[in-house]
């Protein structure tokens, strides 16, 4: 069922064509020109199997207030042609009052298009770019989309400008005049959709996610990155390269994600904060090298951009599929933290705190972005800086005398031995808090060996059961003992008070599925229900008490991409959620949209008055249709 | 750290108090007294070598030194010892493992660290077996050796050619010796360490327990490299016409030859890095985060 974008205020529109038709960049600049006039938007691409300039379509969302997810359906759209569309409809999500843009020399409306019922307006794209030298019909659009959009005819232009600045100059001069041509056939400004144009009050950012993940690393300090190329991550490290040379860092192209993991392990030894990027395939290589970090207590962090699984399975769509991997996925009991980022801005926020974490902790964190966030393109507001964390607890660098003097440089420190030798600090000695002070190679009177062997507190490989207990414990208790602070989590609430009460429906996700199931929350709200979202950003240490707190007495929806509710069956194994809490899962690729979390919970939750029969017995159908619901059968 | 401040050590400084688990005379003793003995030579103050391994019998071999070290991943010291070299260069970085840790599971580190050329010395113990999980044939096994449950019938498939194949990746330092001759090892892990390059050192280091019959011939076999050849029978490849003093060595070599095989320039300074160093991080942030407003 599609429901309509409601009170959003918000327009959704696509642009699709054949390989070479430039669906894409139409989108970029509806995109940029959005953010030039002071709204905000998301633009999430789709496209054929074809390595290079096959049929794509840009889907893409603008808005006044934060866009976080594309919405239920697409209101506008512009065809450039037809060819291979099918593989688009489900993406597409046309109905009756939907308009479909197209060009009748490029054929008729296909029949699967024809049958969502939208309103069908020919514009002649083609002929009218052809009235321009070098004119491009998708440029044609972009002007009739804009003006539809409400998009002033400058915007546009300037947009142009930044989208293709490196092009010829007759190039840009062509796209511009196809764009002024199609937004002067509009009636811009009068158009029932046109959303309420603020002027940007504050700068507001125009990036990928995993463009956002990039800046976080460097915000983290990171200094050295290994790559091996896979989709949909590379970009985050192509993203990377040229700028963390700027910012002072080094970046090495691996022969593959072995050698990528254990390269970070070497710089990270090294004292160098340490990150890669992979997707699902990537990541099964690199677990083996994950558990070294976890056992040898060396920081790494480790982004999956998730796509479709299992196997090579869909590399250009999303799927939130790798959580058991990320989670249990080691092999051994290797404690080490997972996250994930909520937004494309949140990636920046999420990747930096990981690292930061990471390095606090001596340990591997491994953070589940997905391509839904790391391919879609955002104006966002600048996204904040992650809570301080504590760097790297390290010795006092200025001789081998610290270790008598008990020199460490933090007061947490337990005091080590001084009547040790030099040749055996005490790398792995137990402290108050797990964690112990980590040289770096350089350091005179330090010299240890870090070891992915049991070891014993000097780091000597050691098989003696008091030395694994006593290892393992500390492993343990350095994530636990962390204070990880309100970030462990997104919380809206609304206006409610604080305490949740009992007729409330918290929906509880994870990752991309934040952005529609918080849309999904505020439509709720808007018809009375009482709503509250939670979106969780650390999944490894679960943060049990608060989540706890949090969801007490309400009834709980846990969403997510996947289909055996990997998420869910998580937090039930950790014995967390009321055992009235449901699950939606469903497989990816499809985007999650608000509506559908609003038909799911119609579908499972029980009858208002059933609520109150539950201590009875409840209601006979309203269980049936829960247990029907369950795990797995939400799609 | 001011070298001058550092007292000059002696070989057995370089030592830990760990005593090895190996089995009595097993080659690594020799590889490893070897090492210290190029340390003390050249000099170099503990605290700035690093010693990487995998897992494997010779890999034990940073545990018994002093130096800093990281006893990783079976197959996986060379991406770890690349990743440390490329972020601290100013570090002495020596990799050491076996032949089955190299030569097997990490063959395709082994490839790109040659071919990547980065400062690195990588010591490779090659006793022709899997010692640590007790006497499986490895890559340098001859394809009769019987002695394996795991290959009853010989592994049928001919000994990789550590040497040749270095040379063909583009390692530009290839030196072999024998662990039984500890000196002659120690200024070739000298020279590797100083070659301003990969330099890879393959060292025959005869495994005591699994190898007995075959490898106490080595102390007789070994020659300087250059001074014998293989038969026609036995060589894999012709020898191309006008082909370079080195490959042609290479081709012909019996894997029993010692000294250095092969030396060169540097092919490249680091180029596949980038790398850049930046006092000023804040700035450049600050001037990446403008660019997002555009
Ligand atoms: C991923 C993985 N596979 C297998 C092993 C088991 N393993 C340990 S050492 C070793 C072989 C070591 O042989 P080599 O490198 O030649 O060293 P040697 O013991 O002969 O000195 C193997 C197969 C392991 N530790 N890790
Ligand atoms: S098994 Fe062989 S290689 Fe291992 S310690 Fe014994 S002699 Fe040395
Ligand atoms: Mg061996």
């Amino acid at each position: 069922m599609i429901w309509q974008n409601d009170n959003q205020q918000s327009i959704t529109v696509a642009v699709s064509g054949s390989g070479g038709s430039g669906a894409l960049t139409a989108g970029f600049i509806l995109l940029a020109a959005a953010q030039r006039c002071g709204r905000y938007g998301l633009m999430m691409r789709s496209a054929g199997p074809q390595v290079r300039g096959g049929e794509s379509v840009a889907i893409l969302r603008i808005g006044p207030s934060t866009v976080t997810n594309i919405g239920d359906r697409v209101d506008l759209l512009a065809a450039l042609d037809w060819r291979n569309i099918e593989r688009f409809q489900d993406e597409l999500a046309l109905d009756a009052n939907s308009l479909v843009l197209h060009d009748n020399a490029a054929g008729a409306v296909p029949s699967g298009i024809a049958a969502s019922g939208a309103e069908q307006r020919p514009i002649d794209f083609g002929r009218r770019a052809a009235e321009h030298n070098g004119g491009r019909a998708n440029m044609i659009a972009v002007g009739v989309l804009g003006g539809e959009m409400g998009l002033p005819l400058q915007a546009l232009l300037d947009a142009t400008d930044a989208v293709l600045g490196k092009k010829a100059p007759a190039a840009v001069d062509a796209a511009k005049a196809c764009i002024a041509t199609g937004h002067g056939g509009t009636t811009a400004g009068q158009t029932e959709r046109e959303p309420s144009t603020a002027p940007a009050a504050a700068k507001r950012w125009r990036l990928s996610g995993n463009a956002a993940a990039g800046l976080g690393a460097l915000r983290a300090e990171v200094g050295f990155i290994a790559a091996y190329p896979i989709t949909p991550a590379s970009e985050m490290l192509e993203w990377l390269a040229p700028r963390l040379e700027r910012a002072g860092g080094t970046l090495l192209q691996a022969e593959d994600e072995l050698a990528a993991v254990n390269m970070l392990i070497g710089a990270s030894f090294g004292g160098v904060p340490a990150v890669t990027a992979t997707s699902g395939p990537g990541l099964s290589l690199m677990t083996e090298g994950i558990g070294l970090a976890v056992a040898s207590e060396t920081p790494i962090l480790v982004v999956d951009v998730a796509r479709g699984g299992p196997s090579t399975g869909l590399p250009t769509k999303s799927e939130q599929a790798d959580l058991n991997q990320a989670l249990y996925g080691l092999h051994g009991d290797a404690p080490h933290l997972v996250l994930a980022p909520l937004d494309v801005g949140d990636c920046a926020f999420t990747v930096e705190w990981g690292s930061r974490l990471a390095e606090r902790l001596q340990t591997a964190a491994i953070l589940l972005s997905d391509q839904a966030l790391g391919q879609t393109h955002a104006v966002i507001d600048p996204p904040p800086r992650c809570p301080p964390v504590l760097g790297r607890k390290g010795v006092s660098a200025t001789s081998a005398q610290a270790l008598t003097d008990n020199a460490i440089d933090s007061a947490t420190d337990r005091a080590i031995d001084s009547a040790k030798p030099a040749n055996a600090f005490a790398r792995y000695a137990p402290s108050a808090d797990g964690i112990s002070p980590m040289p770096s190679p350089g350091i005179p009177g330090f010299e240890y060996t870090a070891d992915g062997l049991a070891h014993n507190a000097q780091g000597t490989p050691s098989s003696s059961a008091s030395d694994h207990r006593e290892q393992l414990s500390k492993l343990m208790h350095k994530l636990t003992a962390h204070d990880y602070g309100d970030a462990w989590a997104r919380i809206d609430r609304g206006q409610l008070a604080d305490e949740p009460a009992d007729s409330m429906i918290s929906l509880l996700t994870w990752g991309s599925s934040w952005g529609a199931v918080q849309e999904a929350t505020t439509r709720l709200r808007e018809q009375g229900a009482q709503v509250q979202s939670i979106g969780l950003r650390l999944l490894a240490p679960l943060q049990h008490d608060q989540l706890s707190r949090a969801i007490a007495g309400t009834q709980v929806l846990v969403v997510e991409i996947n289909a055996t509710g990997q998420l869910f069956r998580y937090l039930n194994a950790e014995r967390v959620l009321p055992p009235s809490a449901r699950s939606f899962a469903r497989p990816g690729p499809l985007p999650l949209r608000p509506a559908e979390v609003i038909a799911q919970l119609r579908l499972q939750r029980p009858q208002p008055d059933a609520d109150e029969n539950q201590a009875g017995g409840g209601d006979e159908h309203a269980g049936e249709s829960l247990q029907a619901a369950d795990v797995g059968g939400g799609y | 750290m001011a070298p001058a401040m550092i007292p000059s050590l002696r070989a057995r400084d370089y030592l830990s108090d760990v005593k090895p688990i190996w089995c009595p005379g097993c080659g690594h003793f020799g590889v490893l007294s070897a090492l210290t003995k190029a340390l003390a030579y050249l000099e170099r103050p503990k605290h700035e070598i690093a010693v990487i391994s995998g897992i494997g019998c010779s890999s034990r071999v940073p545990a018994y030194l002093n130096c800093y070290g990281f006893h990783g991943l079976h197959g996986r010291a060379l991406p770890l010892a690349t990743g440390l070299k490329a972020a601290r260069p100013d570090l002495t970085v020596i990799a050491t493992g076996g032949d089955g840790d190299g030569f097997s599971i990490g063959g395709n580190h082994f490839l790109h660290a040659c071919r990547r050329d980065i400062d690195l010395c990588y010591i490779v113990m090659d006793n022709a077996v899997y010692g640590m999980t007790k006497g499986q044939a490895s890559p340098t096994t001859p394809p009769d050796w019987t002695q394996s449950a795991l290959t009853p019938h010989g592994t049928g498939i001919p000994a990789f050619r550590p040497a040749a194949i270095a040379l063909a990746s583009g390692a530009s330092f290839i030196a072999r010796g024998f662990s039984a001759d500890p000196h002659g090892l120690s200024e070739l892990i000298a020279r590797a360490i100083l070659h301003p390059g990969f330099a890879f050192v393959h060292v025959l280091s005869p495994c005591r327990t699994y190898r007995p019959d075959d490898q106490s011939s080595w102390k007789q076999a070994v020659h300087p490299f250059g001074e014998h050849i293989l038969s026609t029978a036995e060589t894999a490849v012709d020898t191309p016409p006008g082909a370079s003093t080195s490959t042609k060595l290479h081709v012909q070599d019996d894997g029993l030859g010692l000294g250095v095989l092969h030396e060169v320039a540097r092919s490249q300074a680091s180029t596949s890095a980038t790398a850049g160093a930046n006092p000023d991080r804040q700035a450049a942030l600050d001037a990446i985060e403008a660019e997002l407003e555009a």
